[in-house]
């Protein structure tokens, strides 16, 4: 789907909006919407709301073997998709530049400011080395992804445990949580992404832009800070030209906006360690807003199965006995190495009376009907209706050995043997000929 | 008369081994939901079934790609995203699962040539991850206002290695279970509309599993009701 494209108008209105200090949601400059961060039941998994921006964050391990240049060091690794939910134009499994530039902007935040210890995620130097994967994805896109985004990540990492590893002498033996309690990454500092909008080349600035000011916007500045007031990355995309001063007030705004949001993230972690801890209820379950009216909860219902039992023994009852399959085919057994199973009812794909009449243009002879009845119904059993003495039956195979059904004969017989018995127009040697005549012909 | 004095001895004895510490075997974990909790998607839900979690968003009826317009009906798309690293077959035989459980009960015809897409998210898997995604994407249906000739819901099942009946099995239950058996039906008289199963089962087990399913579905589609009814209620 194509994104809806922003009208003159609402353009006009925003940006006359701004220059009047005024935001379509109310909020100051410098204010950031109200940030929401909700625990799953497994460690390592998030939701962060910034407004009505949603991103889930789950954090997952895995032991591999490490760089080549970087023996010591465990593996960092970010990935954050665009899904569609978020927003009609993301499309699925495209590599937007967007998406690039986020994913590059999240890395530098996180894995090149050494906020997380990597060192600490070595087992064995050279051999085994943890790879921590930061899953993120856009659940819906309401302006400002990378803040969010950076929130969520940072926020995952610090409630991820993984699971306990000891090393005695080459053996390396992994623990599971009943086991052992799973151990927190270290982490040294947390580095949260803010972001600037400049509008009318600069003179208008605003922190945390919603998605339709980020389309009216000139140029954005981003600046990753942690609570010490470090500035890990800064990047400045839309091409616009910033002064010196501007870049040091944003910076001294970020440090501030930071330290909120550190606290604010150290309380949520404190508020889910706490539960955990006395055992009470965690979870998305226990997050979702109860007295909204959009949401609706139902305790643990018990279903009445009692009947069950009875009900599937009547569907089975009324169902149609299953056709009784052995009467129908018996597999015969007409020689070793030879078996039939599902004969039946006289096939009616080849026209007899054709074949007989063809028999008959062809002098009569009884190794043409044999053929014939070989050639119509392979597989099937042919009672030979033509003019002759007994009805004769043979089996699909062409080949060698083929068997009369017929009781009062021998069932061991040979083609050859059947045909001599009624020998009286064809030598032994013309059926053979015949055959290849026929097919010849045919 | 013996025999419903038989089967309704092992109904007991099944109750009796049900209430052994793990919980009630037959009985549907605890259910919540939340409608319209997306700004962007024109409907979404989040369904919990316990612990397991999926967010569903729907789009649409909406311009649709030309190279997959259908001329007489709405195109339907089912998106399901793991919760770690890319999607894989399994997701995509899944989705393929839900979009025919979709196509059955969405009217598609009264939108031709426009698209409706589902996006599914996992947020937590902790068992009975299919029937959760049914019932997120069918609330998110309703929630989109996407016409629909019946609601419909997911009932997993599974089967101990003796041949116990559990009801929205959680993950260690799948795990331990011979037989997983989910069912997709719809609200209308509890018809069948998709199955998906997972290990040895006799026919007689398939059976009661479904009337079991059938039990349970209606505690879902109540759920449903009472949901949207305080959804449209005043207060």
């Amino acid at each position: 789907m194509k994104e809806t494209p922003l009208s003159n108008c609402e353009r006009r209105f925003l940006l006359r909006a701004i220059e009047e200090r005024k935001r379509l949601d109310g909020r100051q400059t410098y204010d950031y919407r109200s940030i929401r961060i909700s625990f799953g039941t497994d460690y390592g998994c998030c939701v962060v709301e910034l407004g009505k921006t949603r991103v889930l964050g789950q954090v997952s391990c895995e032991l591999v073997s490490p760089k080549l240049n970087r023996a010591t060091e465990g593996i960092l690794f970010f990935n954050l998709e665009l899904s569609q939910m978020a927003a009609p134009a993301f499309e699925p499994g495209r590599q937007s530049d967007l998406l690039v530039k986020l994913n590059r902007l999240l890395e530098r935040c996180l894995r090149n400011s050494k906020c997380i210890d990597t060192e600490s995620l070595c087992v064995v130097a050279g051999e085994k080395v943890w790879q921590i994967r930061v899953d993120l994805h856009l659940l819906n896109h309401d302006g400002n992804i990378i803040d969010a985004a950076s929130i969520a990540a940072i926020v995952a990492l610090c409630h991820f445990r993984r699971p306990d590893v000891s090393v005695q002498g080459d053996e390396v033996t992994l623990y599971t949580p009943e086991e052992r309690d799973p151990v927190p990454l270290s982490i040294h500092h947390m580095p949260i992404c803010v972001s600037f909008a400049f509008f009318q080349q600069g003179t208008f600035l605003l922190v945390d832009p919603s998605e339709r000011e980020e389309r009216v916007m000139d140029g954005l500045l981003v600046i990753a800070v942690n609570k010490h007031r470090e500035i890990c990355t800064i990047q400045s995309s839309g091409g616009i030209m910033l002064l010196n001063e501007q870049v040091l007030r944003c910076s001294k705004i970020a440090g501030v906006k930071v330290a909120e949001i550190t606290e604010l993230i150290q309380k949520a972690l404190e508020n889910d360690q706490k539960v955990r801890k006395e055992g009470g209820k965690f979870g998305f379950a226990e997050s979702i807003a109860k007295q909204r009216i959009t949401a609706f909860r139902m305790e643990k219902a018990p279903v009445d199965t009692s009947d069950v039992e009875e009900k599937a023994e009547e569907v089975l009852a009324a169902a149609d006995p299953p056709p009784d399959l052995l009467s129908v085919s018996k597999p015969v057994l007409w020689t070793p190495g030879t078996a039939q199973i599902g004969e039946g009812v006289e096939n009616s794909w080849g026209d007899l009376e054709d074949s007989e009449k063809e028999d008959e243009d062809e002098g009569g002879s009884d190794e043409a009907i044999i053929l014939d009845g070989v050639r119509t119904d392979v597989g099937m059993e042919v009672s030979n209706t033509g003019s002759q003495e007994a009805p004769i039956v043979l089996s699909d195979s062409e080949e060698e050995e083929t068997i009369i059904l017929e009781p009062d004969k021998n069932p061991k017989k040979t083609r050859t043997q059947t045909i001599s018995a009624k020998q009286e127009k064809a030598p032994s040697t013309t059926p053979v000929k015949k055959r290849r005549k026929k097919r010849t012909a045919n | 008369r013996e025999r419903a004095m038989q089967s309704e001895a092992k109904s007991h004895t099944e109750h009796g081994t049900d209430s052994s510490p793990q919980g009630p075997g037959c009985s549907l974990r605890h259910f919540a939901c939340e409608q319209n909790l997306l700004s962007r998607p024109d409907g979404s839900a989040s369904f919990l079934q316990g612990d397991t979690s999926v967010l569903a968003g729907v789009y649409g009826p909406a311009e649709v790609k030309v190279s997959k317009e259908i001329f007489n009906k709405a195109t339907l798309e089912v998106i399901l995203r793991p919760k770690i690293g890319l999607p894989g077959v399994a997701e995509k035989s899944r989705e393929r699962l839900i979009r025919n459980t979709c196509e059955a009960v969405v009217l598609g015809a009264l939108h031709p040539r426009t698209s409706i897409t589902i996006v599914l998210q996992v947020i937590s898997d902790a068992g009975s991850l299919m029937a959760c995604c049914l019932n997120a994407a069918c609330m998110a249906l309703v929630d989109a206002g996407v016409p629909m000739q019946a609601l419909f819901c997911g009932v997993t099942c599974a089967l101990d290695s003796d041949g116990t009946l559990v009801l929205d099995p959680t993950a260690k239950q799948e795990k331990e279970a011979r037989a997983v058996l989910t069912f997709a039906l719809d609200s209308v008289d509890q018809k069948l509309l998709m199955s998906t199963t997972k290990g040895l089962y006799s026919n007689a087990e398939l059976q009661q599993c479904l009337a079991a399913a059938q039990a349970a579905s209606q505690h879902v589609f109540r759920f449903y009701r009472e949901s949207l009814q305080r959804r449209y209620s005043k207060s």
